[in-house]
């Protein structure tokens, strides 16, 4: 029975690490005010492109940059269309989705079926490893769970506390404000874009390369609108991205827990999406929408006046 | 002397100018296309003469893209509705697979109980209806409890898919169809007549194009397109001026939905005549429709021909993936690369940009 609850809690940190890390990125995104609907292609050709590297150099820290860089340049396209051509950052995003699920589809075909020869060492923390119950669940794990409880502490004390976080923030909230106050908006909004999509490529990277240590098509499974969600439930604060994360982290290993139960597969396939739209209205229930913390000018093109 | 790119707001725009963009933007997305072919090794011009010459270089080919249109224009006709008052129904894909499920019910069940003729109109009203069931409570997640309606009509699309997997899988399971995840065959009058030598199911289609033209008249000759296109344009001025937001979402919300359901009808009834696994029964149908929406620039009646286009580049993405060896998802790239460069147009219809040359 203890090891069931180790496991199942151990799994459920795992199963939401890359939510984690998309959330924070998607968090920054749209901060600084712009709308990025496309996690779900980029964390797809992030995924094959950290898995296509690593199985054919062996190297798993080349793939972790090339699953960033891919997520980086799709994400460029989104910021270039959405900050210089003031295009519509909701069907801009939709295109992304479907050129990252597109092109990891087309990059993977010749990859489906491989196992990773080399796969993400688990890490011990020492002395803290030790500790009942708490050790084995929380210090024994891949460093990409190290990691996205760094970059959250990380984005949440620079969101909040240093002039860039603050920089950005403003874009969000008044781009024209902050131009006057002598803030490139725009580098801004490109550099926080690029930033999400970087962490969104990573999440990628730890699906294929720690979560399942395979890549199959359409292996994103919808997480990428998960993250969308989650960064609404989390009102765009990198501390309750934690919970939102590991709560659906949780939810996804339900899943499995609950299978010799006897309750059909497919009914249980569809909790997470479910949950996802129960947790919203819960997250949202009685908060007007003027006063709850979304950036004021998120999704909106700002076009400066001189 | 020195070369300066200058960038200035358009305040009008020569008629002729949107359809040069147009032109313009597909080109440059072939273009792109193109590139991708080449760094596959792939010769790009017979590539993409390859893609056309399948859709609507022959008899067959032209079939087939009609075949494919039907769902299309149905989806993007009521999608332009919905994304003309901003309203961003992802979730059409669903709504479909609803259509199919609530009309496959009426066409394996009450076959005994109706007389043979109207099964196949109460099979179109149930897949209307079922439709607009799974598109209306996105409208109240938004109206009454502040609900993104991307995430919540995209979260749904999920949902079909498992409800509609575990349907042909569990209690739906045909008993004759030797252990495959498919229900029994639909009886022969719940199926629709096709044109003789393809697969154009001819209720669907003559629906289709009647819809558009209704929505097209819809949209622009009446209070209600008028209430919509406000509301789209100028949410603030449609509160002051009494327009209910909530009544026009929910409307044009049962319309999207329900179109959707009923090309969900047409791909049961026309073409597969049992339900089986959701990616078989459409497509991506829906997630393609949002670009012909866009691309007939929200005007239903163009969702005819952007419909028929996006029907081609399906068929003829199949005809190269079959020759080539390229997996399903190529089809997607294209989608997605075309839908860039249309949103990207969008940008010169507003904008002039000149090269100035300074002495």
């Amino acid at each position: 029975m203890n090891e069931l609850i180790i496991s199942v809690a151990h799994r459920t940190l795992v199963a939401g690490t890359p939510l984690l890390l998309a959330t924070l990125g998607e968090i920054l995104t749209e901060r600084s005010g712009i709308l990025n609907l496309g996690i779900e292609g980029m964390m797809a050709a992030g995924a094959i492109g950290a898995f296509a590297t690593t199985f054919v150099t062996g190297n798993i820290v080349l793939g972790i940059a090339v699953a960033m860089g891919i997520g980086i340049s799709l994400s460029f396209i989104h910021a270039f269309v959405s900050v210089t051509l003031k295009g519509n950052q909701v069907v801009s995003g939709l295109a992304l989705v479907m050129l990252g699920l597109g092109l990891s589809g087309l990059w993977g075909k010749s990859y489906v079926g491989n196992p990773l020869p080399v796969g993400t060492p688990e890490l011990a923390i020492p002395f803290l490893v030790q500790i009942p119950y708490v050790g084995p669940i929380l210090f024994r794990q891949d460093p990409f769970f190290f990691l996205a409880i760094i970059l959250g502490v990380i984005f949440w004390f620079a969101l909040k506390y240093t002039r860039w976080g603050i920089m950005v923030r403003s874009v969000g909230e008044n781009p024209g404000a902050s131009e006057a106050q002598g803030i490139n908006a725009s580098l801004v909004q490109y550099v926080s874009t690029m930033i999400g999509g970087a962490l969104a490529g990573l999440a990628g990277a730890h699906l294929s390369l720690s979560y399942s240590r395979a890549w199959a098509e359409g292996m994103t499974g919808g997480r990428g609108w998960i993250v969308i969600a989650l960064t609404i439930f989390a009102l765009w604060d990198p501390l309750r991205a934690y919970l939102g994360a590991f709560l659906f982290g949780g939810i996804f290993v339900l899943q499995y827990v609950l299978q010799p139960l006897g309750i059909p597969p497919n009914i249980l396939g569809l909790f997470p999406y479910l949950i996802t739209l129960v947790v919203l209205v819960v997250a949202m229930a009685g908060k007007d929408s003027r006063k709850h913390s979304a950036p004021a000018m998120l999704g909106e093109s700002y076009t400066p006046t001189s | 002397m020195g070369i300066r790119i200058k960038v200035e707001p358009r305040i009008s725009h020569p008629p002729i100018l949107p359809l040069t963009i147009l032109v313009i933007s597909l080109s440059m997305g072939f273009l792109g296309i193109g590139v991708l072919f080449a760094f596959y090794g792939i010769n790009p011009f017979a590539a993409i003469w390859k893609i056309f010459s399948g859709s609507f270089g022959s008899l067959y080919g032209l079939s087939e893209t009609m075949t494919k249109a039907i769902p299309l224009i149905l989806i993007g006709a009521g999608l332009t509705l919905v994304f003309r008052a901003k309203f961003w129904n992802i979730g059409a894909e669903g709504q479909l697979l609803l259509g199919a499920i609530f009309s496959g019910y009426v066409g394996l069940n009450l076959g005994s109980l109706i007389p043979s003729f109207f099964t196949v109109p109460v099979m179109f009203m149930a897949g209307f209806i079922g439709g607009a069931l799974w598109a209306l409570p996105t409208v109240i997640l938004r109206t009454k409890f502040n609900v993104n309606e991307v995430i919540s009509t995209l979260m749904l699309n999920y949902i079909a898919a498992e409800i509609l997997n575990f349907l042909i899988t569990g209690p739906w399971k045909g008993k004759t169809q030797m252990g495959f995840p498919y229900t029994d065959d639909l009886p022969h009058h719940a199926t629709l007549t096709l044109i003789p030598g393809t697969r154009i199911h001819i209720v669907t289609l003559v629906v289709a194009l009647l819809s558009a033209l209704i929505l097209y008249v819809l949209v622009y000759y009446t209070k209600f397109g008028y209430e919509l296109r406000v509301t789209g344009d100028n949410p603030h001025a449609a509160r002051y001026a009494g327009i209910n937001f909530m009544k026009i979402t929910m409307t044009m919300m049962t319309i999207s939905g329900g179109l959707a359901g009923v090309a969900g009808v047409g791909e049961l009834a026309g073409i597969h005549h049992h339900l089986s696994y959701p990616s078989s029964i459409s497509s991506g149908y829906g997630y393609t429709a949002i670009i012909v929406a866009w691309l007939a620039k929200l005007n239903p009646l163009m969702a005819i021909f952007s419909g028929i286009f996006f029907a081609g580049i399906l068929v003829g993405g199949d005809a190269i993936q079959i020759s080539l060896g390229l997996p399903s998802a190529t089809v997607q790239i294209f989608n997605g690369i075309l839908l860039f460069s249309l949103i990207m147009g969008d940008y010169f219809l507003t904008h002039r940009v000149r090269v100035v040359v300074q002495a």
